[in-house]
């Protein structure tokens, strides 16, 4: 670990105290003068045709000053250049309940409210599909004209060796179908956006979104104004989580009847607005085929997951390979096959939520590993550690993995949690459980094809002392402004308040990709590390020739430049600067970040690498009662494989916010819908969708292991997502040691549990698995045996392919 | 349909305030629109999330559930109010330094929340802190770097 | 942001005039005292009064007040919040107590009172939903529509009574006063309540008043409340059981046991009770008693939790009351 005087430490972070002080402006705190607000109106129906819609009535109403339809905005939008299908209001097709199909800009709420339901539209009835595989089937009406076929919006499948002879070779091969339900974000801020046309023309827009660079290129090609002309500004968010990572349809509507009044214009969503944009977990059902020997080793994996995509493509493309991606990045998978399907079906859109797509099939795998550790006679713990995949190496599928800190976080979850004492040995009612994980720290590919920086700062220095930073990234409350004035102020040796940050607002900031991927502490805080480095060689430069000392011999520390080897003849930092203006000019730097390449070569390639993998392990005690299969969470250990820690509280904060989302996932959250009555989702609201309160959140205690990773500034690994993943599988595996059940499902109601108490297997959950129609993978050799990360049976050369490869996947990659 | 306003005298944060108003609306709205109060905010506007949490005679309460007009002459506290004449109040220095407050949104309700707890309990144990703090909702926290903060902040006000 | 709709208000300091102005706008009026359960409504488009009845300026109307019997007299309007911290409510009737700290959260108990809770509007997943969300379903019977989506081929409402208070006071035997302008009368909580349609839970006119709660002294009974719910906080019951027991030595003298949430109105287990009357409380006792008290309970898809389950846990919770009564 570094001698650092901030990374690592306990500062107070940046944006605290206004945050602490109700002075962080969010967008619905934004007010302007002659602002005009806006609701849409959304379908009730699951999906239909629109004959017509008539808004002559809303037009009318004293104090509407604008309406807004579909027909009036025909370019289509949607985060992936592959799934392009997406319009601001439907012009002529609704695909859920809650799909938008006019807007009305009113004085007032209350009369955009009235408005709206003045709006008369003419549906025509088309089927609708709830079930994935329903959807699956040719006889269904597709959603969409695009796709792999009918509502199969994706198909994938690939294999890295021979999986059948693996599986055929081995001495006990489990087969486990395991569901895990789709859940939403909620974070507690409501979707909002103000949007202001400037006098000249130009366009302003302020949003809680992750991702203000992806809104920007949307919003240029929806209205069709040039991105020079059109300014996004990402307030700080009130929660994201994934949620606020897609551009959406209120963002792009208000956009357009602020340009269309003239007056400024503001949206914020209800809650049940915000159950409609989703965009979250993925319902999967998931059949995973593990080959074992009798030592212990895993021999091969067949794994298949089919998705329930909802209504439109968002993120789905990248959540489909993701839930193939990562499952050989734990564990040592000699040989590995992997078949994904993501359906349309008339419901809210899924994409991406922390921990995307890689969450459902870590569930299944680590309850795998639990029945296949018991399968074998061996102690789980003992079974994994056994299995792990060595650092500095490449898996099956052709992921490169750097430092790996898997075996040091399981080791701390068994000694603290006094597993080897313990496990299987608590009196009936309790137990415990464990799960491991990993997650990319970063997406190793943009979402669109570029070869582009994914992060760029820049750095402006004043001569009064002040170092501003500019960087697109945006915080979300994972604390990105912190880690970017963090990481100059430990290069410059300053504090962490003489950085001023300035962020995410397209006018101003260089891009940062976005606030996704776990992505922002790495990218930015290498391009910040960057820049900084820049800036403090130019000021080197002017203190060595003013204090005739080596350039080599001077430390930046305490706000002053000093020669290492007489600390008396020094300059303050702003001397420094003033130094250096005199020499150079006005001084700014820039740094920007691009990821290593990837091994893999093959088609699908793109999603699953990293510049480094992010790991945690974690144990979970609870008592579960038999009769009411209720089950209360008693404490949690977790370990989690950063890297470097940027800052002590925000780490430890990522990782204790990550265990909480993670429970309330493994016990209660769920988005539930009525197939019956038009497909309404069930349950949208805070109340009826069940977030744990402090009632239901145990003690945590959590680990850092740190083991600076090459790839990452100061050796930093993420911590945003992966810390959620492990919880889940732990507490159905505790659930198993308190029981004797096996609940092969998310959410781990007491409703299963009960049912798996009943049961004569003492098992509840899914019981088959649909044909996912897979015809042929595509083959690629693992690297044992020789393979050169390229797909085998080529016909094309190698390079022409590659070539293909890159322009489709990079299209798709999260 | 158009409505009168009403105009009211709303002693919030220790100063009275002449505030007009639709008749209809209640507090939260009236604090964030008619008052620029925005640092209390809200996430369902149904009882249903606790963050629009104020002080009301020293009870916390949902904002979004009171209608502003009965808040007349009763003392409104909102997190603007919470610092003092030395600065931020040991609460908000401690949700700030422990990044208790990650996001921030539930910050200002949670806030409250505690600050009514901390009058009536100066050194509320962790129990007490679980069963107050039941109805503000948060998302990024997972609650247990709220509990350390206040009772740090509990900690600050008793040593003066 | 969801906000109320347009209504006349009117805030009398006293309950003549609140009953007056009851009796002229009839069902148009609806009283309000925390505003936690009717403005949710309002805001959801449920019920759009066209006036407001505000008890917040009634003082008269609150307070808790003990007989020199022990029996106790609990304004309306007091708010759960402070019956919470009442030590002698907690001390002699701490299955009122339970009920009341285990409503929804300290934030709401703050404003919501005792008679709010009471008076607890029915609650169903396909009615306290949004305007629009109702809309997509072409609205339910208790709100605008004709068909009840819980139970399509019914006649009646499935709303469900969701209160925790009210299983508590017909265990207890409470009495509920009522004023309006006719003048007072006194009902029993048991025959208030005794209303199978979710559309109409309370049997109350609209110019009537909940004035006063009195609440028997428990004759050396024993009582309990106990709740099934998916989190410790905010949650409505999907299933209550309050039970009390008079004993007379070790043998059980009088059994009151009530079931609620499992149906638009709390349901008695007259059964289960007679099995108990004049045995001691015995595991083999419980055990009748359980059985038998599956009967009353119908609960429906319109709450959280599965209603195969929550049926399952009837006899379940029945024995975990019964045996806290040990």
């Amino acid at each position: 670990m570094g001698d650092y005087r901030i990374i690592g430490r306990k500062q107070t972070k940046v944006d605290g105290l206004a945050k602490s002080l109700g002075a962080t402006k969010y967008a619905d705190d934004l007010f302007l003068p002659r602002m005009l607000h806006v609701k849409l109106l959304r379908a009730d129906v699951a999906h239909a045709r629109v004959v017509s819609i008539d808004v002559s009535a809303a037009a009318a109403m004293p104090g509407v000053h604008a309406t807004l339809v579909g027909s009036e905005l025909p370019e289509k939008f949607g985060i992936l250049p592959v799934s392009q299908d997406e319009h601001t209001l439907c012009p002529d097709t609704v695909r859920f309940v809650g799909d938008p199909v006019a807007a009305v800009a009113a004085v007032d709420e209350d009369t955009a409210f009235e408005a709206i339901q003045a709006i008369r539209v003419e549906y025509e009835p088309l089927p609708a599909v709830f079930d994935p595989a329903v959807a699956m089937r040719n006889d269904v009406p597709a959603l969409h004209d695009y796709g792999d076929d009918g509502n199969v919006h994706k198909r994938v499948s690939m294999e890295f060796g021979d999986v059948d002879g693996a599986l055929a070779g081995a001495d006990l091969v489990l087969d486990d179908t395991v569901f895990f339900q789709g859940n939403t974000h909620l974070a507690m801020e409501q979707h909002a956006t103000l949007a202001n046309p400037e006098p000249d023309g130009r366009l302003t827009v302020w949003s809680s979104t992750q991702t203000p660079h992806y809104l920007h290129k949307a919003m240029s090609k929806v209205l069709g104004l040039k991105p020079a002309r059109i300014r996004i500004i990402a307030c700080p968010n009130g929660g994201g989580f994934g949620g606020k990572s897609d551009p959406f349809n209120h963002e792009l509507a208000v956009a357009a009847l602020a340009l269309k009044t003239g007056r400024p214009c503001k949206i914020c969503l209800t809650r049940e607005e915000v159950f409609y944009c989703h965009r979250g977990r993925h319902p999967v059902l998931m059949n995973s085929r593990m080959g074992l020997n009798k030592d212990g080793s895993i021999t091969g994996l067949h794994f298949q997951s089919l998705l329930d995509g909802g209504a439109y493509g968002s993120y789905g493309v990248a959540s489909t390979y993701y839930t193939g991606a990562l499952q050989t990045v734990t564990y040592r998978v000699p040989v590995y096959r992997f078949d994904g399907v993501r359906t349309f079906t008339n419901k809210p859109p899924c994409g991406p939520k922390r921990g995307h797509g890689t969450v459902q099939p870590r569930f299944a795998l680590e309850i795998q590993m639990d029945k296949a550790a018991h399968a074998l006679g061996l102690d789980p713990a003992a079974f994994r550690l056994a299995n792990l995949q060595p650092p500095d190496s490449v898996t099956a599928n052709w992921l490169k993995i750097r430092t790996m800190g898997l075996r040091k976080c399981t080791e701390k979850v068994i000694e603290a949690s006094g597993w080897n004492d313990r496990y299987g040995k608590l009196p009936r009612g309790h137990g415990l459980g464990l799960a491991c994980s990993s997650y990319i720290t970063g997406a190793g590919l943009p979402i669109y094809w570029n070869r582009m920086p994914h992060s760029g700062v820049q750095l402006k220095l004043d001569r009064g002392g002040g170092v501003t930073a500019f960087c697109g990234a945006t915080d979300i409350g994972q604390g990105s402004d912190t880690v970017l004035a963090a990481c100059v102020a430990e290069i410059l040796g300053i504090e962490l308040l003489d950085v001023h940050v300035c962020v995410s607002d397209t006018t101003l900031t260089p891009v940062d990709l976005g606030s996704y991927s776990s992505r922002v502490t790495l990218m930015m805080g290498n391009a910040a590390i960057q820049a900084a480095e820049r800036a403090r060689d130019l000021l080197a430069d002017a203190a060595a020739e003013k204090l005739e000392v080596p350039k080599g011999r001077l430390v930046f520390a305490d706000n002053t430049v000093l020669d290492s080897e007489d600390p008396e003849r020094s300059m303050s930092f702003q001397q420094a600067i003033v130094f250096a203006e005199a020499k150079f000019g006005t001084i700014g730097t820039v740094g920007s970040y691009t990821p290593p390449k990837t091994p893999g070569r093959y088609r699908g390639a793109g999603v699953g690498p990293t510049p480094t993998y992010s790991y945690s392990a974690c144990v979970v005690e609870l008592h579960a009662d038999e009769d009411t299969g209720r089950v209360d969470v008693d404490r949690i250990w977790i370990a989690h494989d950063i890297g470097q820690a940027i800052n002590h509280y925000l780490a430890i904060g990522q990782v204790e916010g990550g265990v909480y989302m993670g429970l309330g996932e493994a016990l209660m959250e769920e988005m539930a819908y009525r197939p019956r009555r038009a497909g309404v989702h069930k349950i949208p609201s805070m109340l009826e969708y069940k977030s744990p309160t402090t009632m239901e959140m145990p003690p945590v205690e959590t680990f850092l292991i740190e083991d600076p990773d090459p790839e990452g500034p100061f050796g930093a690994k993420e911590a945003g997502q992966g810390p959620l993943l492990p919880v889940m599988p732990a507490v159905a595996n505790a659930v198993f040691d308190a029981l004797g059940v096996r609940v092969d499902q998310c959410p781990i109601t007491p409703e299963l549990i009960v049912q798996a108490m009943e049961n004569p297997d003492k098992r509840s959950g899914p019981k088959s698995y649909p044909d996912l129609r897979i015809e042929k993978p595509v083959r690629v050799k693992t690297a044992e045996e020789g393979g050169d990360g390229y797909e085998v049976d080529q016909v094309r050369k190698k390079k022409q392919l590659a070539r293909e490869r890159r322009t489709d996947e990079q299209k798709t990659t999260q | 349909m158009t409505l009168r306003r009403i105009a009211k005298r709303l002693l919030v944060n220790g100063e009275e305030h002449e505030v007009s108003f639709l008749p209809h609306r209640t507090l939260l709205e009236v604090l964030r629109e008619d008052m620029a109060l925005t640092g209390t905010k809200h996430g369902c506007e149904l009882g249903e999330c606790g963050t629009c949490t104020v002080l009301l005679d020293g009870e916390p309460v949902l904002s979004c559930l009171v209608l502003a007009r009965e808040c007349e002459g009763r003392e409104i506290e909102t997190v603007e109010g919470l610092a003092g004449a030395s600065g931020p109040h040991p609460l908000q220095h401690r949700f700030a330094e422990l990044n208790a407050a990650q996001c921030g949104y539930c910050t200002p309700g949670m806030l409250m929340t505690a600050m009514s707890v901390l009058r009536k309990t100066p050194a509320p144990d962790r129990e007490t802190l679980r069963r107050e703090l039941a109805g503000n909702l948060c998302r990024c926290t997972g609650y247990l770097k709220i509990y350390e903060a206040i009772e740090m902040a509990a900690e600050d006000l008793q040593d003066g | 942001m969801m906000r109320l709709p347009t209504f006349a208000y009117n805030a009398p300091a006293d309950a003549a005039e609140i009953t007056r102005i009851l009796h002229e706008e009839g069902p148009a009026a609806q009283v309000v005292a925390g505003g936690t359960d009717l403005f949710p409504n309002m805001k959801r488009r449920q019920v759009e009064p066209e006036t407001v009845v505000s008890l917040y300026r009634a003082t008269a109307l609150r307070g808790i007040e003990w007989d020199t019997d022990g029996s106790l007299r609990i304004g309306p309007t007091e708010t759960l919040r402070a019956l919470e911290r009442d030590a002698r409510l907690k001390e002699d009737f701490p299955a009122l107590h339970a009920a009341i700290v285990s409503i929804s959260t300290p934030l709401l108990r703050s404003t919501g009172t005792l008679g709010g809770n009471l008076c607890l509007d029915t609650r169903c997943q396909y009615l306290n939903q949004n305007y629009e969300w109702r809309r997509a379903i072409n609205h339910c019977l208790k709100c605008t529509g004709d068909t009840c989506w819980t139970a399509p081929g019914g006649t009646k409402c499935w709303a469900v009574n969701s209160s925790d208070s009210v299983p508590v006071m017909i265990a207890m035997g409470a009495k509920l006063v009522l004023q309006s302008t006719e003048g007072e009368r006194e009902v029993d909580a048991e025959d208030f309540y005794d209303i199978e349609d979710g559309r109409d839970w309370l049997k109350k006119r609209p110019d009537e008043l909940l004035t006063g709660i009195r609440i028997p002294k428990q004759n050396g009974s024993r009582s309990t409340y106990m709740k099934l719910r998916r989190r410790d906080a905010f949650d409505f019951p999907v299933l209550g059981v309050a039970a009390t027991l008079e004993t007379d030595g070790d043998v059980i003298t009088e059994a009151k046991i009530v079931l609620n949430s499992v149906g638009p109105a709390p349901v008695r287990c007259t059964e289960a009770e007679q099995s108990l009357i004049g045995k001691k409380l015995t595991d083999e006792a419980i055990e009748e008693a359980k059985d038998l008290s599956r009967k009353g309970a119908k609960p429906l898809d319109n709450t959280d939790y599965l209603p195969n389950y929550r049926k399952k846990m009837v006899p379940v919770f029945v024995k975990r009351a019964l045996l806290s009564l040990r």
